[in-house]
C-alpha cells in the first residue's frame, strides 16, 4: 500500500503510456495490413476506434473488402499492365456515365503507351474546340493535349439522365472515399440479389451492401467477358474490378511510383544523416560533465 | 573602433551592424543555456523549423494556386499532376501543418509540465499562446483553400459560429463571408489572410525568442541558474548540434508521412470539389482542432441557459484564453513537476482529458459521446482553475536542489 | 544545417582527429541533403508538364490570300504566316548575302516560296514587329527600330539575328502544323 502511495504518479504515467502504446500498436497494425499507404484519417477513426458510421445513418455500408494491391506499402508500385487493362474497362464500361476530367491523353504515355498509341486513343474521341475565326465552336478529333471528354454536357444534364444523381467524376474517386481502392473494388464486386425481406426505399436502386443504405442507383457495371483483354487475361468480374481499381488509383495519384521510390531514398539518407548527427552530438557532449 | 573579436570583413561589418555578435548571443557561444535540458526542449527549435518549411512550400504553392471558387480545386490538381515536384510541395505543406501543430502541442505541454509559464517568463508564455492562436487561424484559412467539400463546409460551419453573437450575428457572418453564403469572396479573403498570418507569426516568434533570451531557458529542475557557472553551457555547439539531431529525427518521421501516408491526416471528402448543395454526412475538422471542436459542441443545455451556441463558442475561446492567466492561478514557487508529486498526477490526467476531448471531437454528437464531451470540457476548465489553484496553494513539494549540478560535488568549470 | 565549430572547442590532446572527422563527415552528408532538398524548389519553376505538352499548332492557310498575313499562337508565342507576293519573293532571293548581318538565303528560310512562317518576336528584346513596314518592306519593330526584309532577315537596327523560323510541315496544301518536323 505504501508502495502504491509513493509511486502513484509513476503508475498513472505508466498506464497512460500503455494506453497510448496500445493505440500506437493498433495504428501500426492498421498501417501495415490495411489499405497501406493510402489510408485516411477518417477510415482510421472508424476502423481503429470502431465507430460504425455517421449518426442516424440507416444501414451503414459494410467495411470494404481488404485487397492486397500492388501499389500498397512503402515499396509498392503500379502494375502497369493491370492499369492499362483498367483503362480498357473504363473506356468500354464506366465512361458511358463517368467522366475522367483530370486525365489528358498525353498522360497515357505514363502507363506504358507509346506517343503514337496515345495519339490513336485520343483520336478516337471527339472534342469541342473553338471558337474558330468566325466565332463558331467546332468538333475535331482528340489530341494528346486534350482531356478525356465528359459523358454529359454539364451537371444538370448528368442529373437529368440519371434519376437525379449525377455520376461522380472518377479521376479522384479512390482518394475521395475512405479506404478508396478497397471501396471501389467492393462496390464493383458487391452487387447481388437482395436477401429475402430486404426493403428497398426506391424502385430504381440496386442492392449493394458496400454502399451506404445498401441501395445504389448505379446498375452492376461489370459482367463476365464483357471486355476482351488483348493480353489474354480472363475477364471475370473480380479481374475487371481489380484492373479498373488499379487504373483509378493511378488517375488519382499518378506520381505514386515516383513518390515511393523517392521516399525510400530520402528516408534512408535521412536515417544515416540522423545517426551521424547523433554521434557528432555525442562527441561534442562528451565535454559536458553531468 | 568597437571592442569585439571579429576581424577582416566580418569586423568591418560588425563595426557598422553588430549582426555577428547578435547571432552569437542568440544561438551561439554567447548564449548561456542550462546544461540539463532534455529532449523535450528540442520542440521549440523544431517548431521554428516547421514554420520555415511551411513558409517556403507555401510561397511555392502560391505560385500556382488560383484563389477562385472556379479554379481553386483545379489548380491544386494541376500542382499535384503537372508542376515539377508539385505533389511533393503540396504534400509537404499539407502534412507539415499537421506536424507543426504536433510539435507545438508538445512544446506547450512541456511548458505546462516544467512550469515554463511561471515568473519571470509569463510574457514569454503569453506570446507563445498568441502564436498558437495565429497558427490556428492560419491553419483554418489554409484548410479552406483546396475548395473541396470539407473546405467549403468547414468554412461554412466556422463562420456560422459568429451568428451566435446576439443582435448582430447575421451581419457579422455576412461581413466575414463577403456574401450571403461562403463564396468566391470568402475564398479570396481567406487566401489573403493565409498568406499574411505566417508573417505575423514570424514577427511574434522573434519577440518570443527575444523574451526567451531575457531570462534564458527554464530547465527540467525548474530552478534558476547563474550564467557562466557550471550549470550552464554555451548554446553553440552543444544545443545547435542537439537541435540538428532533433531535426534529423523529425525529418525522418516527416518523410515517412509525406512519401508513404500523405493523405493519412486529411479527409477523403476534400478530394470532392466543393458543392454548396450537398453537406457531407459527417463534418470533422483537422485532428489538431478536435479537442476544441469537442468543447464547442459540449454546451447543449438549451433548457438551462439560453443561447447554448453562444456559450459553446465562448467555451472554445475560453479553453485557450484560460491558459493566458494560469501564471496567476498556479502560484506555486516550484516550477518543475519533478518536485511536485501531486501536480504530476493531475498533469497526466489533464493530458488524458485532452486526448479524450480529441476523440470526442471526431465522433458524432450522439449518445455517450455527448456526456463524455461535457465531462471532458468540465474537467478541462476545472483543472486550469480550481485544481491548479489548490495545488499551487496546498501541495507539499519536494525540496529543490541548490543547483543543476547538485548533488554531484564536482565544481570545476565544465568547459575545457 | 551543417553543424559548425567542428571541434573548435575540442581538447588539444588525444582524439582530435577522430572528433573532427565525425563532424566533417556529418557536415558533408548534411550539406548534400540541403542541396538535394533545394533542387525541387528550383525545378518547380520550370514549365510544367501541361505546358511542355503544347508542342504543335495546326493552322488552316486556305483563306489567306496573296499579300495577306495572319498571326497565330504556337507555344504561347505569336507566329507570322505570310502569303508572299512574287515581288517579295524576288526581292528576298535577290539580296546578296554580303549585305546581311545574319547571312541566310531566302531558300533556307522557307519550305514553299510563297509561304513565310516565322516566330513573330523581335530578336532584340522580344517585341512583336509590325508587318509591311520599315525600309526593307518586311517588318519593323517599333520598340527599338529594327528593320527586317521580306524574308524576315535583320537589315538595320539593334536586333542581332533574323526572325526565327520554327519547325513546321505542310499537311496537304491547305494546312500547316507548326512545331512538327518532317518524319
Amino acid at each position: 500500500m505504501d508502495f502504491l502511495k509513493k509511486n502513484v504518479d509513476k503508475i498513472v504515467a505508466l498506464l497512460t503510456v500503455m494506453v497510448l502504446a496500445l493505440f500506437a500498436l493498433r495504428i501500426a497494425l492498421f498501417l501495415t495490413f490495411s489499405p497501406a499507404g493510402e489510408g485516411t484519417f477518417r477510415y482510421w477513426m472508424y476502423d481503429v476506434l470502431g465507430i460504425e458510421a455517421a449518426a442516424g445513418e440507416e444501414r451503414p455500408a459494410l467495411p470494404p473488402n481488404q485487397v492486397a494491391w500492388p501499389f500498397d506499402g512503402p515499396l509498392g508500385q503500379y502494375d502497369m499492365a493491370s492499369v492499362r487493362r483498367g483503362l480498357q474497362v473504363y473506356r468500354e464500361s464506366c465512361s458511358a456515365c463517368h467522366g475522367l476530367n483530370q486525365i489528358a491523353f498525353r498522360n497515357l504515355t505514363e502507363i506504358g503507351y507509346s506517343e503514337g498509341a496515345a495519339k490513336e486513343i485520343a483520336a478516337e474521341y471527339t472534342v469541342t474546340d473553338g471558337p474558330d475565326a468566325y466565332g463558331d465552336m467546332f468538333e475535331r478529333a482528340g489530341r494528346l493535349t486534350d482531356y478525356f471528354p465528359s459523358p454529359f454536357a454539364n451537371q444538370n444534364a448528368a442529373m437529368a439522365a440519371n434519376s437525379g444523381a449525377a455520376p461522380p467524376d472518377l479521376s479522384l474517386i479512390t482518394k475521395a472515399r475512405g479506404d478508396g481502392p478497397n471501396y471501389v473494388y467492393s462496390i464493383l464486386t458487391g452487387y447481388g440479389d437482395a436477401p429475402d425481406g430486404f426493403e428497398f426505399n426506391s424502385d430504381v436502386t440496386n442492392y449493394n451492401p458496400y454502399f451506404p443504405t445498401w441501395e445504389i442507383l448505379m446498375m452492376a457495371p461489370l459482367f463476365e467477358d464483357m471486355v476482351e483483354y488483348q493480353d489474354g487475361t480472363e475477364a471475370n468480374v473480380e479481374q475487371m474490378a481489380a484492373d479498373v481499381t488499379n487504373f483509378l488509383m493511378w488517375t488519382a495519384e499518378p506520381n505514386l511510383d515516383d513518390r515511393h521510390k523517392m521516399g525510400f531514398k530520402v528516408t534512408a539518407y535521412m536515417v544515416v544523416l540522423t545517426i551521424l548527427l547523433f554521434f557528432s552530438m555525442r562527441v561534442i557532449w562528451r565535454r559536458v560533465k553531468k | 573602433m568597437a571592442k569585439h573579436k571579429y576581424t577582416g570583413i566580418m569586423g568591418w561589418i560588425e563595426d557598422r551592424l553588430p549582426i555577428f555578435s547578435l547571432l552569437d548571443n542568440a544561438v551561439g557561444t554567447g548564449y548561456h543555456t542550462p546544461k540539463n535540458l532534455n529532449y523535450w526542449w528540442n520542440f521549440g527549435s523544431l517548431a521554428g523549423f516547421a514554420l520555415v518549411i511551411q513558409i517556403i512550400t507555401g510561397i511555392i504553392l502560391a505560385m500556382y494556386y488560383n484563389p477562385s471558387a472556379a479554379g481553386a480545386f483545379e489548380s491544386i490538381e494541376h500542382i499535384m499532376r503537372d508542376v515539377n515536384y508539385g505533389w511533393l510541395m503540396r504534400y509537404v505543406h499539407s502534412n507539415g501543418g499537421s506536424l507543426f501543430f504536433l510539435v507545438v502541442f508538445i512544446h506547450v505541454f512541456r511548458g505546462l509540465y516544467y512550469g515554463s509559464f511561471k515568473a519571470p517568463r509569463e510574457l514569454l508564455w503569453m506570446l507563445g499562446l498568441v502564436i498558437l492562436l495565429l497558427m490556428m487561424m492560419t491553419a483554418f484559412t489554409g484548410y479552406v483553400l483546396p475548395w473541396g467539400q470539407m473546405s467549403f463546409w468547414a468554412a461554412t460551419v466556422i463562420t456560422e459560429f459568429f451568428s451566435a453573437i446576439p443582435g448582430v450575428g447575421t451581419d457579422v457572418v455576412e461581413w466575414l463571408r463577403g456574401s450571403f453564403a461562403v463564396d468566391n469572396a470568402t475564398l479570396n479573403r481567406f487566401y489573403s489572410f493565409h498568406y499574411l498570418f505566417p508573417f505575423l507569426i514570424v514577427g511574434i516568434v522573434i519577440v518570443h525568442i527575444w523574451a526567451l533570451h531575457v531570462h534564458g531557458s527554464g530547465n527540467p529542475k525548474g530552478i534558476n541558474v547563474k550564467k557562466g557557472t557550471s550549470d550552464t553551457i554555451p548554446f553553440h555547439p552543444f544545443y545547435t548540434v542537439k537541435d540538428l539531431f532533433g531535426m534529423g529525427v523529425f525529418i525522418v518521421i516527416f518523410a515517412v508521412l509525406v512519401f508513404y501516408y500523405p493523405n493519412l491526416m486529411s479527409h477523403p471528402d476534400n478530394y470532392i470539389p466543393a458543392n454548396p448543395g450537398v453537406t457531407p454526412p459527417h463534418i470533422v475538422p483537422e485532428w489538431y482542432f478536435l479537442p476544441f471542436y469537442a468543447i464547442l459542441r459540449a454546451v447543449t443545455w438549451e433548457h438551462l441557459i439560453p443561447n447554448a451556441k453562444l456559450w459553446g463558442v465562448i467555451a472554445m475561446a475560453g479553453s485557450i484564453m484560460i491558459l493566458f492567466v494560469i501564471p496567476w492561478i498556479d502560484k506555486s514557487k516550484v516550477r518543475s513537476m519533478t518536485f511536485r508529486p501531486l501536480s504530476r498526477i493531475f498533469f497526466w490526467i489533464m493530458v488524458a482529458d485532452v486526448f479524450l476531448l480529441g476523440v470526442v471531437g471526431a465522433m458524432p454528437v450522439d449518445g455517450i459521446w455527448i456526456y463524455l464531451g461535457q465531462f471532458g470540457t468540465a474537467y478541462y476548465f476545472l483543472h486550469f482553475t480550481v485544481i491548479l489553484y489548490l495545488l499551487g496553494k496546498y501541495e507539499k513539494t519536494r525540496p529543490l536542489p541548490k543547483s543543476i549540478s547538485e548533488p554531484v560535488i564536482r565544481s570545476e568549470p565544465v568547459i575545457q | 544545417m551543417a553543424p559548425k565549430g567542428k571541434g573548435t572547442n575540442g581538447a588539444p590532446h588525444e582524439g582530435v582527429t577522430r572528433r573532427d572527422f565525425i563532424h566533417v563527415l556529418t557536415g558533408a552528408v548534411g550539406g548534400i541533403a540541403v542541396g538535394a532538398a533545394i533542387w525541387p524548389m528550383i525545378d518547380q519553376m520550370n514549365p510544367s508538364a501541361d505546358i511542355l505538352a503544347l508542342t504543335t499548332t495546326e493552322v488552316d492557310i486556305s483563306q489567306i490570300d496573296v499579300g495577306q498575313s495572319i498571326t497565330v499562337f504556337w507555344q504561347k508565342k505569336p507566329v507570322f504566316i505570310r502569303h508572299r507576293t512574287e515581288q517579295e519573293i524576288l526581292e528576298a532571293e535577290a539580296t546578296p548575302l554580303s549585305e546581311l548581318k545574319d547571312p541566310q538565303t531566302d531558300q533556307s528560310r522557307r519550305i514553299k516560296p510563297e509561304w513565310l512562317i516565322m516566330v513573330g518576336i523581335c530578336t532584340h528584346l522580344g517585341c512583336i514587329p509590325i508587318g509591311e513596314r520599315g525600309e526593307y518592306g518586311g517588318w519593323f519593330c517599333p520598340c527599338h527600330g529594327s528593320h527586317y526584309d521580306t524574308s524576315g532577315r535583320i537589315r538595320k537596327g539593334p536586333a542581332p539575328t533574323n526572325l526565327l523560323v520554327p519547325d513546321y510541315v505542310f499537311d496537304g496544301d491547305d494546312k500547316i502544323i507548326i512545331g512538327a518536323r518532317e518524319a
